[in-house]
């Protein structure tokens, strides 16, 4: 089973549609460690690319994700606007003209997100930021990729799974980077945001890749 | 939460619609994306000086625009920077050709958008440099933090780099200025309640009636440390130590102190503590040469104040001293 652009659109929408469920408890969980404005910025981001994709589906994957990405930087601000537009335009790169996404173009799209990630925010695993979340994901989503009988869906669950353990772990870790790193020890005890949202996005793909 | 507000979504926009209203012969405002510009802008061999990041820190920065200090200023979200082509739009609505300083407050947001925006300004053929101001001796300078914020020391860098373009000074000369000033500005803030972000709806943090917060940033993050609310002479030393200890201030030294609001304190107890600064510098033989004292860098209601010490040298005050005329600074005009 491969994914074409209407896919890839499906997966961005139900992606939406879970950050703005979300949005409040983002805000929560930002509200206890930093500014109090993940989940707002991340609703007005994901809202304009649903106008977007609305004006004019793309016509592969790609051009889906590209849309994505430079939405995400024009409308969300702070830091996530700008590494998760990374993120979404390292993918869009990885995967080329292809008009279908195949298991070994989601892996090198999510590496390449990944990778994106960590060279803007200079962040690594450990550092309590979304990295926390997105790098397990990865390494989860190509271990499953080598399964046998490996299917988009199954990847991307195990790619959820491990991005959702990534997220819990960062309760228990001294934030180092972004506007928690001022609280030092005080922060812990408390769930990154970033790293929520990556693994909310996760989870929505897998959903609608089932 | 009991704001004078519409919806949560439309207060940056609603707010900029009053700035220019308000002061139409000095600025004007871009809706989309959201910009203050200088009335006049671009001023032809005039070096651009452009500043930026989240609302919510009124005045800072859409207050200072005007003649002798910003020719734009972007204002993201509430406590958001704004985005790269935002800064972009800024960049090429008031650069001539002499060029654009952008003038970032360090944090990882700020950085990551104006970064981006300079290269995106940079392909575009415009002249444009950036430095990033990081005074806040609260937060530990080292690898295990985002480093050192931006906060009160914003404000004399704007109006002297601002100045400094005024007076035809290179790109080279007024970001050499900038930096000196970065290099030579320290500051301390104090939060006694906290804010409440409008699209939150609840406090940003809490705080016991005896407690305060020591080495807060301006965005109601935590500070330094909680400590149990002492007498203003107590505060104020403690303040002062934090910053003097830092660069080092010494005997001898002659020094602008800003004493500033964070929103909510009003100003009995603004020159109240102000007052007990001058005293403490005098007494340790820093002289206090300049001085502002007012809310210009807030966090929307949050009671507290923060203090800023900028090391002068003459032509640091002869900048600091030149005419502005801004919506929220404006002397010699």
């Amino acid at each position: 089973m491969a994914c074409d652009a209407n896919g890839t659109g499906r997966a961005i929408r139900a992606a939406a549609a879970v950050v703005a469920e979300h949005r409040a408890e983002l805000v929560e969980l930002d509200r206890a460690i930093g500014d109090a404005d993940h989940g707002e910025n991340l609703n007005r981001g994901f809202t304009a690319v649903l106008s977007a994709l609305d004006a004019g589906p793309p016509e592969t994957p790609a051009a889906v994700l590209k849309t994505v990405a430079t939405t995400l930087i024009s409308k969300v601000g702070g830091a996530a606007g700008p590494l998760y537009g990374t993120a979404f335009l390292r993918a869009s790169g990885a995967l080329g003209s292809a008009s279908e996404v195949d298991i070994d173009g989601l892996v090198a799209a999510l590496r390449a997100g990944l990778e994106g990630v960590k060279a803007r925010g200079k962040a690594e695993v450990g550092d309590a930021t979304m990295i926390d979340a997105l790098a397990p994901a990865v390494e989860a989503a190509e271990a499953a990729a080598k399964q046998e009988g490996a299917d988009i869906a199954a990847v991307l669950t195990a790619a959820a799974d491990a991005a959702d353990r990534g997220y819990e772990s960062t309760v228990d870790l001294v934030p180092r980077k972004g506007r928690a790193s001022y609280l030092g020890e005080r922060a812990v005890g408390h769930a990154d945001p970033g790293a929520r949202s990556t693994a909310l996005l996760l989870r929505a793909f897998a959903e609608a890749a089932r | 939460m009991k704001k004078i507000i519409n919806d949560p979504a439309d207060v940056v926009v609603e707010s900029l619609r009053g700035l220019a209203a308000a002061h139409a012969g000095v600025l004007r405002v871009v809706e989309d994306p959201a910009l203050v510009v200088r009335a006049d802008a671009p001023v032809d061999g005039k070096v651009s000086v452009i500043s930026g990041g989240g609302s919510g820190h009124e005045p800072l920065h859409g207050g200072f625009v005007g003649p002798g200090m910003l020719d734009a200023a972007v204002p993201g979200a509430v406590f958001t920077s704004p985005t790269p082509d935002a800064v972009q739009a800024a960049v090429e609505a008031t650069t001539s050709a002499a060029g654009a300083l952008l003038i970032v407050k360090n944090y990882t947001g700020d950085v990551l958008n104006f970064e981006t925006a300079a290269e995106l300004a940079a392909a575009e053929g415009a002249d444009v440099r950036s430095v990033v101001i990081d005074d806040d001796v609260a937060v530990a300078d080292s690898t295990f933090t985002a480093g050192r914020r931006g906060v009160g020391g914003t404000v004399l860098l704007e109006k002297i780099a601002g100045a400094a373009a005024e007076r035809r000074y290179s790109l080279d000369a007024v970001e050499a200025v900038a930096r000196r000033v970065i290099g030579q500005v320290r500051s301390i803030g104090v939060a006694l309640t906290p804010p409440t972000v409008p699209h939150a709806g609840e406090p940003s943090f809490t705080l016991a009636d005896d407690e305060i917060e020591f080495g807060i940033g301006i965005h109601g993050e935590p500070g330094r440390e909680r400590i149990p609310a002492e007498p203003a002479d107590q505060l104020v030393a403690r303040m002062l130590a934090a910053i003097t200890e830092d660069l080092p201030f010494e005997r001898g030294d002659r020094v602008l102190l800003f004493t500033n609001s964070m929103g909510g304190t009003p100003q009995v107890e603004l020159y109240l503590a102000h007052g007990i600064a001058e005293r403490l510098l005098a007494e340790q033989g820093i002289t206090v040469a300049r001085r502002l004292v007012g809310p210009y860098i807030t966090s929307l209601e949050m009671q507290g104040i923060s203090l800023t010490l900028l090391k002068l040298d003459d032509e640091l005050v002869e900048l600091w001293d030149a005419w502005v005329n801004t919506p929220a600074l404006r002397w010699g005009v």
